[in-house]
């Protein structure tokens, strides 16, 4: 499909490159400085490769591009199948855009077990990457359950206090509820014979699946269930804040970040790719418990005197506009949604890395200990405005492109969606506004905060390039939407309801 | 009876060829060099002897391995249809044998680090792999029966090989006083068998239950056969000495009788089950699976010692292997069969490997064993600790461990055959586990010291051992399938298949003759 020679290969390069880095870095002598900048190198050079997949990709097309499929077991018949649509494509650049940004911003703050904070980071990138990029069941849900062991290990080896508890709550919870997704992936495999999803999903629609209809819905719930809690969907969020609070700056990043995501990215790929009739059967009570987590989260957000804390209930908020999009089920909604985890992608974890540099300075989260730093640290403070502003969904600025265009989709879908979701946008400017007015106007009300350092070299290195990429797709999002309609045409097509009254309008 | 002209030819019959020799050809090496060990013992120097005998016992192994080559060259029946090599047989002469030699390199550090004198132990060891060797290829149920025996015997006397330990003699007591015990309903399965249909010879005890239906003394016989292997493999309700014997016992020999003599029971109970086509079984794999996996799997929860951990694990993973056996169609038997081969290969190299690590980390006297004591592992020792995680991620099932694909085997054989409910218990029971090996990691990892445990480096017999069941583990979930595929062949031999009628059945039985 692609002129160029690499096209088959790039994406197995991309994947497995920062794996190829975390061992050849258990070779490296425990020499702190070296393992940065080698970590920092391998990242880069993955976001360089990486940017070989927008360059090349035929924006027109709906399908799978970059493909690779090579049989790998033979019994069970499972492949090694590798592709990306406009979809993953840019789910993609964004973990490979977060990882360098995630070693600089722990250059410094890590200087325990170096390391393996660093093999660590790696694996994980290699992890979350191939949830993108696998097309066969098998190997997604390997890819799945290995981002598990790295990010656990992330927030209890190098988290705060409470960090095991927060690590063991985070695995249980997400890997109980992947056990579901992989009975409903078995149940697929028994009556197809295959993993891959593009030959499950032909056998669907074709209606050559024994017993699908009636087991539809189970398997619907088997994969919305694993997809949910990772989103969080409100009621399956509670591992969120403790993960979060506890985890270091990079895990938060990456959590939030891409982590989430591929909940989210589950639930456009797998439940509206195999399942869109049980999708649109269960779609109202998916779409209130996604506005129950746009309001009550931001609600909780508004009280949380942690600002980590705030900025966690903040996304599952923002993952709740995400949902809503993707079950309103307009090609306007899923446009905005895929939009909104790209935007939530940067400009959250810009804010989880900018909350985590007030950390290393003062070793505290709570709002009440800080005020008045915009006297002491200006470049700092205009920088999390910046952010706070993309995040809360100002024109020109990322945050507002998608979140726009999910509320149009909802509005199509049932007025009342559209019109409680929109209360969403007005609470996180609420909480987000109040939390930076509280931590940087005013009179500096602590000593020690007088003399904290503003901005270092670093530190802006990691944190511009967030606010640069949330102004270009505040600016420009057709860059991206422009990959994105078709595949979320395509993935729309199966979802009759829907065509008509997409048409009609 | 025979009559007084048929007894000629009937003895000339039975006179063993040269075939018949290399079809135990195995048994034969290790037996030799178990004999050597012990002769060479009392003339050796106290000291030195150790490292010398540990030598000798390994290179026993590694014969025994390359004779288990040498018999594949020839399948076939041996010693008056006693013994059959096949797929099936050499599966798991190669499995336990290289246990085997993966203990002795275990053991090697071991030994001189808890001051035990070495001869007879080795020589134990390779011991009692004869019989579990023998019990894969035996194929006639008094011979079975002895192979039990002799594996078992071995195990009970290396159990209690920490002899100023009273937790070691009590293990060996216990193992022995119950062992025996179960044994026992184990032969009295065999007589009852003989009485119900003529005849201890597994073919044909299957073509006799396959000509008719069975009577009510064929079903007593197989719960009898059932209670005694299900002592052996440490199944539930069977499983009581399970954690008290594996407390007491040395850890390199709990590694060891956590594996091979499981593995060889297994293969008995897979023949005994499938190749007779045992009637009136499911209710009873069923419920014992079922009780298995979840007994083991709560037990394991509260405990604080990480032998009695593994102990409950392996009562959990039991279990699991149980439900492959719970098939009836030959069909589903075959991947039953199939799985369940896989299961304790990749148990095998998992469970083997942790026990190392366990082996080595708990020093003299074994005082390290207790999960405070793995804390901050990770920091003073990487590498063990990373090669623990890989071991205990394998137990969890996390994909691209063997772990993964010996579960994976078993569940979907058993969504295929209809055992949705048992496939559902197996699915909760491993989450619940996921649980307390990650307890383990997360000492580890996210803990620090506060005991000063002392850590000695690894020495090049442990070093390879545990690079050895890494890689196996590692293989058995990134490229099962050359193991899969030898699994499902040996599994199409075993399992009865219905089309053939009975002449059939004789031909090919009688083929090699």
């Amino acid at each position: 499909m692609n002129a160029d020679g690499w096209s088959p290969y790039i994406l197995s390069l991309v994947t497995f490159a920062p794996l190829t880095g975390a061992l050849l870095l258990i070779l490296f002598p425990r020499r702190d400085r070296d393992i940065r900048i080698f970590s920092l190198v391998i990242a880069l050079l993955t976001f360089v490769l990486s940017l070989h997949l927008p360059v090349y990709f035929h924006r027109g097309l709906a399908g799978f591009q970059y493909q690779i499929d090579k049989s790998w077991i033979s019994s069970p018949n499972i492949h090694y199948h590798m592709a990306i649509d406009g979809i993953s494509l840019w789910l993609v650049l964004l973990t490979t855009f977060l990882t360098p940004l995630c070693v600089l911003i722990s250059w410094k703050s890590v200087h325990d077990r170096v390391k393996e904070f660093f093999i660590i980071l790696l694996i994980l990138e290699t992890a979350l990457i191939g949830v993108f990029t696998s097309l066969d069941l098998f190997l997604f849900y390997f890819f799945w359950e290995a981002t598990l062991i790295p990010m656990a290990l992330l927030i209890g080896m190098f988290g705060h206090e409470r960090r095991v508890y927060a690590a063991i709550k985070f695995f249980l919870y997400t890997m109980i509820a992947s056990v579901f997704m992989l009975v409903a992936v078995l149940w697929l495999y028994a009556n197809t014979g295959s993993f891959d999803f593009v030959v499950i999903r032909d056998r669907i629609t074709a209606g050559a699946v024994p017993g699908f209809p009636a087991a539809a819905q189970w398997l619907f719930l088997g994969f919305f269930l694993a997809f949910a809690v990772k989103v969080p969907l409100f009621p399956f969020h509670t591992w969120l804040p403790d993960a979060h609070v506890e985890a270091p700056t990079a895990g938060s990043v990456l959590l939030a970040g891409v982590l989430l995501k591929m909940g989210t990215y589950g639930m456009l790929r797998f439940n509206l790719g195999l399942f869109p009739e049980a999708a649109r059967r269960n779609a109202p009570w998916i779409m209130v418990l996604a506005l129950i987590g746009i309001i009550y989260g931001a609600l909780v957000a508004l009280v949380q005197p942690n600002m980590k804390k705030l900025i966690a209930y903040s996304s599952i908020s923002h993952l709740g506009f995400v949902v809503l999009g993707i079950f309103s089920f307009t090609q306007a909604g899923l446009n905005g949604a895929m939009f909104v985890m790209l935007a939530h992608g940067v400009s959250t974890g810009a804010l989880f890395m900018l909350a985590g540099l007030l950390h290393d300075r003062r070793h505290t989260y709570e709002i009440s200990e800080f005020g008045g730093l915009a006297t002491t640290m200006p470049v700092y403070a205009a920088t999390f405005l910046f952010i706070v502003l993309a995040s809360v969904g100002l024109p020109l600025l990322n945050g507002f492109v998608g979140e726009f265009l999910v509320l149009s989709g909802a509005f199509q879908a049932n007025a009342w969606y559209g019109v409680l979701g929109a209360t969403g946008v007005i609470w996180s400017a609420g909480y987000l506004l109040w939390m930076y007015q509280r931590v940087f106007y005013g009179k500096v009300t602590h000593e020690v905060n007088n003399s904290l350092p503003d901005l270092s070299g670093f530190e802006r290195l990691a944190v511009w390039p967030c606010a640069a990429a949330a102004l270009v797709m505040g600016v420009a999002p057709i860059l991206w939407l422009g990959a994105i309609d078709p595949a979320v045409q395509a993935a729309l097509a199966p979802i009759p309801q829907v065509i008509s009254k997409v048409v009609g309008q | 009876m025979t009559s007084v002209v048929a007894i000629p030819a009937a003895l000339l019959q039975s006179i063993p060829q040269s075939e018949d020799y290399i079809r135990i050809l195995p048994e034969l090496v290790l037996s030799g060099f178990g004999i050597v060990i012990m002769l060479l013992e009392p003339l050796m120097d106290e000291q030195k002897s150790q490292k010398l005998l540990g030598l000798i016992a390994e290179l026993g192994a590694l014969a025994g391995i390359a004779a288990t080559w040498i018999m594949s060259r020839s399948p076939g029946l041996a010693f008056s249809n006693m013994v059959k090599v096949d797929d099936f047989s050499i599966f798991f002469h190669y499995l336990v044998i290289s246990i085997a030699a993966v203990i002795i390199l275990i053991s090697y550090e071991y030994m001189g680090v808890q001051r035990i004198r070495a001869g007879e132990y080795y020589a134990l060891i390779l011991l009692g792999t004869v019989g579990m060797a023998l019990m894969s290829s035996a194929v006639e149920l008094v011979l079975i029966f002895v192979a039990l025996e002799i594996s078992s015997i071995s195990s009970y006397i290396l159990a209690g090989f920490r002899r100023h330990e009273a937790s070691s003699s009590e293990s060996s007591l216990k193992y022995f006083l119950l062992g025996s015990f179960a044994t026992a309903f184990f032969l009295y399965g065999v007589a009852l068998m003989f009485g119900a249909t003529g005849s201890t010879n597994i073919d044909i005890i299957s073509q006799k239950l396959q000509a008719g239906p069975a009577n009510l003394l064929v079903y007593v016989a197989v719960a009898f056969m059932f209670v005694g292997l299900g002592f052996k493999v440490a199944a539930a309700p069977f499983h009581i000495w399970t954690p008290d014997v594996y407390e007491g016992a040395p850890a390199p020999i709990v590694g060891f009788m956590s594996t091979a003599p499981k593995a060889a029971a297994f293969a008995v109970l897979l023949r005994v089950v499938f190749a007779i086509n045992a009637p009136g079984r499911f209710w009873l794999i069923w419920v014992s699976a079922a009780l298995s996996m979840t007994l083991g799997n709560v037990g394991a929860l509260v405990q604080n010692n990480v032998k009695r951990l593994l102990a409950y694990s392996s009562i959990a993973h039991a279990g699991y292997l149980l439900v492959a056996f719970a098939m009836l169609t030959p069909q589903d038997s075959t991947n039953g069969v199939s799985a369940a081969m896989f299961y304790t290969a990749a148990y095998a190299a998992m469970n083997v490997g942790a026990f190392a690590v366990v082996s080595h980390f708990a020093n003299a006297g074994e005082r390290y064993v207790t999960l405070e004591d793995y804390q901050g592992l990770g920091r003073t020792s990487p590498l063990l600790a990373a090669a623990l995680t890989i071991f205990l991620l394998s137990l969890i099932g996390i994909p691209m461990t063997g772990g993964f694909f010996a579960k994976f085997y078993v569940f979907s054989a058993a969504l295929k055959a209809n055992l949705v409910w048992l496939a559902i218990i197996g699915f909760l029971n491993s989450a619940i586990g996921a649980y307390y090996y990650l307890r383990i990691i997360v000492m580890m990892y996210m803990r620090e010291s506060r005991r000063d445990v002392p850590v000695t480096p690894v020495p090049l017999g442990l070093g390879i051992a545990l690079a050895s069941t890494v890689v196996v583990t590692l293989y058995l979930g990134i490229l099962p399938n050359g193991v899969l595929q030898f699994t499902r062949q040996s599994a199409r031999e075993i399992v009865q298949q219905p089309v053939a009628p009975p002449s059939a059945a004789n031909g090919v039985l009688l083929a090699p003759f």
